[in-house]
C-alpha cells in the first residue's frame, strides 16, 4: 500500500518549490502547477514504472508526457525530488543557460523530458506515437499524457482523439486537468468545453472521472485505466482539480494561471506550505 | 572525356515514384522504418510499403498536425517515421508541430513532401507551395533535400534513414526525365557535378536540374561552357563545392522551383556575399502565387522555362568582370 503520509509530505515541499521557482524569476505558471501537485507526486512516486536511469526511448517503462508544458514548475520539482537531476538546479528555472526552460525542452538533455511542449495541443499526438512504438515492440507498459482543459480547445487534440480509437491505441491514458480555468478566465466564459464526458465517449474513448487531490482516487482510477488495456480503446481521465490549490489567495481563480506572486505574497504562500524536505 | 556526368535515358518517371520505391526498399532493409500518411498514400506511391508492412503503416486521415505529432512520438520510441503528404500540408499547415515537436525536440522524423511547386499543375495555387524550402531551412536542426529525378529521389529516400535528426524531403508530381545514373551515390550535404564547365556556375535543385541540363545543351552550341552543380541538399549547403566552382567560373546562376525569397538562391547568395562576392542571377518564382495549368506551361509563365535559365546564364556571364 502506498504511504499517503509520505506523499503528502513530498507534495508540501513540491508546492514550496513551485512558489519559489516562479517567485525567483517573477514569471511562470503557479496556478496549474499547484493544482496538479498530488497528481505528479502520485505518478512519479508511486504509479509510473520507470527505469533507474532516464532513457529517451522509454523501452520497457511507463512513459509520461506533459502536453500543457506551462506547468513546468510542478514537473521540474517532482523530477528533481525523485532524483532525475539535482534539486538545487531548480534554482536555475527560467534563467539563462539553464536546462529548466520556461517550457520543457529536450535540447540541453534535461532527464525526464522527451519532447518540447508549451505550444498547446501537441502532446496527445506525441503520446499516441509513443504508444504505437510500444505496440510495435510488444512493450506492455503504458503511455500517459497530461493536458490542460483550456488546451483541448486546440483542434489537434480532436484529430488525435479521433485517431487513437480508430487504431485501437489502448495502451494510452490521457488525463485532462479540469480546473475550469484558463489564462483569460473560466473555460465557460472563454470557450465552453460542453459535456466533456459525452464528447470523449462519442470519439470512442473510455472516460473516467478522478479527484486530482485525492491520492486514493488517483490510484484507483489510474489502475482502472490500466485495466482497460486490451479493450481496444484508449482511456481519458477527467481530473477535477482546483487551480492554485494549497495557497489560499490563488485557489479557484485564473488570476494566478501565469503570474508570479510578489515578495509579500510569496511569503504568505510559503507560510501555508510546510518545508518538509528542505528548500533547494 | 565528356563534360557530362549524367545518363539521359529518354525515360520519364515521377520523383514521387522514386520516393515510393525508396520507401519500399528501406522498409525491407530497416525494421525501424515506419510510415504515416494523411489520406494521400496513393498519390505518394506508398502502396508497396503498405502491402509489405501493414503493421508499420499508420493512416492518419485528413489530419496532418496529428500525423506530425505521432511521428515525433514514434521517433521518441526509437522508430524512424516517414510522413507522407503534399508539400503544402507537410510544411505550412503544420509548421508549429514541426517546429516544436520535431525540430526543437530533435526527432528523427522524415517529412516526405510530394507535389511541391508549380509542376503540381492543374490543382492550382492552393496546393502549389513555393515557400516550403524556405520555411524548412529556417528551422534549426532541419536538413532539407530536393532531389531532381526518380533515381535521386529513391537514393535520397533510402539515405535519410541513416541520418540522425529531422529531414525535409521534397519531390513532385509529374513524370520527369530520368538522368541521374542508377549507380550514382548520394551523400547528404554533398553537391553533385552534372556537367563540368568554365564559364558560369549553374546551381540547380529539384525539377530545375533538368531545365538546366537543357539550357546548358543549348548554350554549348553558342560556345558557353556551363558548369552545372546539382544542390540536392539545400541545408546543410555544400559551401566548399559552391566556392570551388565559382572560383573557377567567376559568376553564378541559381535555379529552383520555389520562391526567390527564402530558397536556394538566397542560401547561395548568403555564402557568396560573405565569402566571395560574385555576379549572380536567380531563376525562381518572383513573389507570385501560381495557378492551374500544365506543368511546363506554368514553368514558362512563371519564369522557370529553359529560356529563362539561358537568359540568366547570359546575363551572369556578361556581368562577370
Amino acid at each position: 500500500m502506498p504511504d499517503i503520509n509520505q506523499l503528502t509530505t513530498i507534495a508540501s515541499q513540491v508546492r514550496r518549490d513551485i512558489i519559489r521557482q516562479v517567485s525567483a524569476v517573477n514569471s511562470g505558471h503557479p496556478g496549474g502547477s499547484l493544482g496538479c501537485t498530488e497528481f505528479f507526486v502520485a505518478m512519479y512516486f508511486e504509479i509510473l514504472k520507470q527505469a533507474d536511469e532516464f532513457q529517451m526511448q522509454g523501452k520497457g517503462e511507463d512513459v509520461f508526457f506533459l502536453s500543457n508544458g506551462h506547468i513546468s514548475p510542478v514537473w521540474y520539482s517532482v523530477l528533481a525530488r525523485k532524483g532525475y537531476f539535482p534539486v538545487k538546479e531548480l534554482n536555475t528555472f527560467r534563467k539563462i543557460d539553464s536546462r529548466l526552460q520556461g517550457h520543457p525542452a529536450t535540447e540541453e538533455g534535461l532527464p525526464g523530458i522527451r519532447v518540447a511542449s508549451g505550444s498547446l495541443g501537441q502532446g496527445l499526438s506525441v503520446a499516441i506515437g509513443m504508444a504505437l512504438s510500444k505496440r510495435l515492440d510488444d512493450d506492455p507498459r503504458n503511455v500517459f499524457v497530461l493536458m490542460g482543459d483550456g488546451e483541448i480547445q486546440e483542434g489537434q487534440i480532436w484529430e488525435a482523439a479521433m485517431f487513437a480509437p480508430h487504431h485501437k491505441v489502448d495502451n494510452l491514458i490521457g488525463i485532462i486537468d479540469w480546473n475550469g480555468q484558463q489564462i483569460d478566465g473560466p473555460n465557460e466564459k472563454i470557450m465552453s468545453l460542453g459535456d466533456l464526458e459525452a464528447k470523449w465517449k462519442a470519439f470512442g474513448w473510455y472516460v473516467l472521472h478522478m479527484d486530482g487531490h485525492d491520492y486514493d482516487d488517483i490510484f484507483e482510477k489510474i489502475d482502472q485505466a490500466r485495466q482497460n488495456k486490451g479493450g481496444g480503446k484508449p482511456t481519458v481521465i477527467l481530473m477535477k482539480t482546483v487551480m492554485g490549490k494549497g495557497v489560499d489567495y490563488m485557489e479557484g481563480t485564473h488570476e494566478w494561471h501565469g503570474k508570479a506572486p510578489n515578495e509579500e505574497l510569496t511569503e504568505r504562500a510559503l507560510s501555508q506550505l510546510e518545508e518538509t524536505l528542505g528548500d533547494y | 572525356m565528356s563534360k557530362w556526368h549524367i545518363d539521359i535515358t529518354g525515360e520519364k518517371k515521377a520523383t514521387r515514384d522514386g520516393f515510393g520505391a525508396g520507401l519500399h526498399e528501406i522498409g525491407h532493409q530497416n525494421d525501424n522504418v515506419v510510415a504515416l500518411c494523411a489520406d494521400l498514400s496513393g498519390s505518394l506511391k506508398m502502396n508497396k510499403f503498405i502491402e509489405d508492412f501493414p503493421n508499420r503503416f499508420f493512416q492518419c486521415g485528413v489530419a496532418e498536425a496529428n500525423m506530425m505529432g505521432i511521428a515525433a512520438g514514434l521517433a521518441t520510441g526509437g522508430k524512424i517515421p516517414y510522413t507522407g503528404t503534399f508539400a503544402n500540408f507537410s510544411t505550412g499547415r503544420v509548421y508549429d508541430q514541426i517546429r516544436q515537436s520535431i525540430a526543437y525536440s530533435e526527432k528523427t522524423v522524415k517529412i516526405c513532401a510530394s507535389h511541391a511547386g508549380l509542376t503540381l499543375g492543374e490543382d492550382g495555387a492552393t496546393h502549389q507551395i513555393l515557400e516550403d524550402m524556405g520555411m524548412m531551412r529556417m528551422l534549426p536542426n532541419m536538413t532539407v533535400i530536393n532531389p531532381c529525378d526518380y533515381n535521386q529521389t529513391k537514393l535520397a529516400t533510402i539515405a535519410i534513414a541513416q541520418h540522425e535528426g529531422p529531414v525535409y524531403l521534397r519531390f513532385g508530381r509529374p513524370g520527369w526525365p530520368v538522368f541521374i545514373p542508377e549507380s550514382q551515390k548520394l551523400e547528404i550535404g554533398k553537391a553533385l557535378t552534372i556537367r563540368d564547365g568554365d564559364d558560369v556556375s549553374l546551381f540547380a535543385t529539384g525539377h530545375m536540374v533538368w531545365q538546366s541540363v537543357q539550357a546548358a545543351q543549348e548554350l554549348e552550341k553558342e560556345g558557353i561552357d556551363v558548369e552545372i552543380i546539382n544542390i540536392h541538399t539545400i541545408k546543410p549547403l555544400d559551401e566548399e563545392a559552391i566556392l570551388a566552382s565559382v572560383e573557377k567560373t567567376g559568376c553564378a546562376v541559381t535555379a529552383e522551383e520555389h520562391q526567390l525569397n527564402g530558397g536556394l538562391g538566397d542560401a547561395i547568395a548568403h555564402v557568396l556575399v560573405e565569402k566571395r562576392p560574385t555576379p549572380m542571377e536567380f531563376v525562381a518564382v518572383n513573389d507570385h502565387f501560381g495557378e492551374s495549368g500544365k506543368p511546363l506551361d506554368l514553368l514558362e509563365k512563371y519564369g522557370l522555362g529553359v529560356k529563362h535559365v539561358v537568359d540568366a546564364i547570359k546575363k551572369a556571364v556578361q556581368r562577370r568582370t
